[in-house]
């Protein structure tokens, strides 16, 4: 996890994850159009964002392209997010017994 | 070249043979897939269906490539909402690789065409999916508010 927050500290990176964002599967080439910045240090960046499992790559013939991968941003969302959809849930699932006179005899 | 995918990438404490098992037995999708179960015996031309627990079919396609336990490309037609049905086929496919001290998933879902609603569908459910099972292979335990929907969440 201390990847992925070191990985998202950083403006550039940030703003190639947008561009992916924006559209999926670009070539190193692409990433590099509006940055001023040599492809090497695209080439840094993507590799730390690839790291942290933030870029997910796959070859399409000689070319290498790149994909947004959410799920490390998901999974910390999930984190402190998931007790409170839980409780959103019971509370519905407490609503339909209710409605449907189903209780279980405990209220 | 029309083509939109995406590309969902997770590890996961365990070994490339449970996470097979977990992908494609029913008695574990039904635990992290939102109730879902998938049917097919995942031979290469075999027909394949997932369903939700009251029996509707959600999707359903053709196994198109079987290699037990490393990779599986599905042929995926989505079955129950009319705007992504009229896209037709869209394929998966789900490469199993293991890595130091984990395995890694990676979950590929394409179809050749542009600015596709059923890759947006999807894009947006496979992380739960993804996330609800790393959890149930790591932690061993069901995902109360995931076993067949909202019902069991008690």
């Amino acid at each position: 996890m201390d990847d992925v927050f070191k990985a998202l500290a950083d403006p550039v990176r940030r703003q190639l994850l947008d561009s992916l964002h924006q559209r999926n599967g670009q070539t190193l080439g692409e990433l590099c159009e509006g940055h001023d910045m040599s492809r090497q240090a695209v080439t840094k960046h993507l590799a730390i964002l690839e790291d942290a499992n933030l870029v997910a790559t796959r070859k399409d013939g000689r070319e290498k392209l790149h994909f947004l991968n959410p799920l490390p941003i998901f999974e910390i969302a999930d984190r402190w997010v998931r007790k409170f959809e839980h409780g959103r849930l019971r509370a519905l699932d407490e609503l339909k017994k209710n409605l449907e006179g189903k209780s279980d005899g405990k209220r | 070249m029309a083509n939109d995918k995406f590309v969902y990438v997770t590890y996961i404490r365990t070994t490339p043979e449970v996470l097979w098992n977990a992908l494609l037995t029913p008695e574990f999708t039904r635990q992290y897939w939102f109730g879902v179960t998938l049917e097919s015996d995942w031979k290469k031309g075999s027909t394949w269906k997932m369903v939700f627990p009251d029996g509707r079919v959600t999707d359903s396609g053709e196994v198109l490539e079987v290699e037990k336990p490393r990779r599986i490309v599905l042929k995926w037609l989505n079955e129950w909402m009319p705007e992504l049905n009229a896209e037709g086929f869209s394929r998966c496919t789900m490469e199993i690789e293991p890595v130091e001290g984990a395995t890694k998933l990676t979950v590929i879902h394409e179809i050749d065409k542009s600015q596709s609603k059923v890759i947006e569908a999807v894009g947006g459910g496979w992380p739960r999916i993804l996330s609800n099972l790393k959890t149930l292979l790591e932690t061993n335990e069901p995902l109360a508010m995931t076993k067949g929907g909202c019902k069991s969440a008690a």
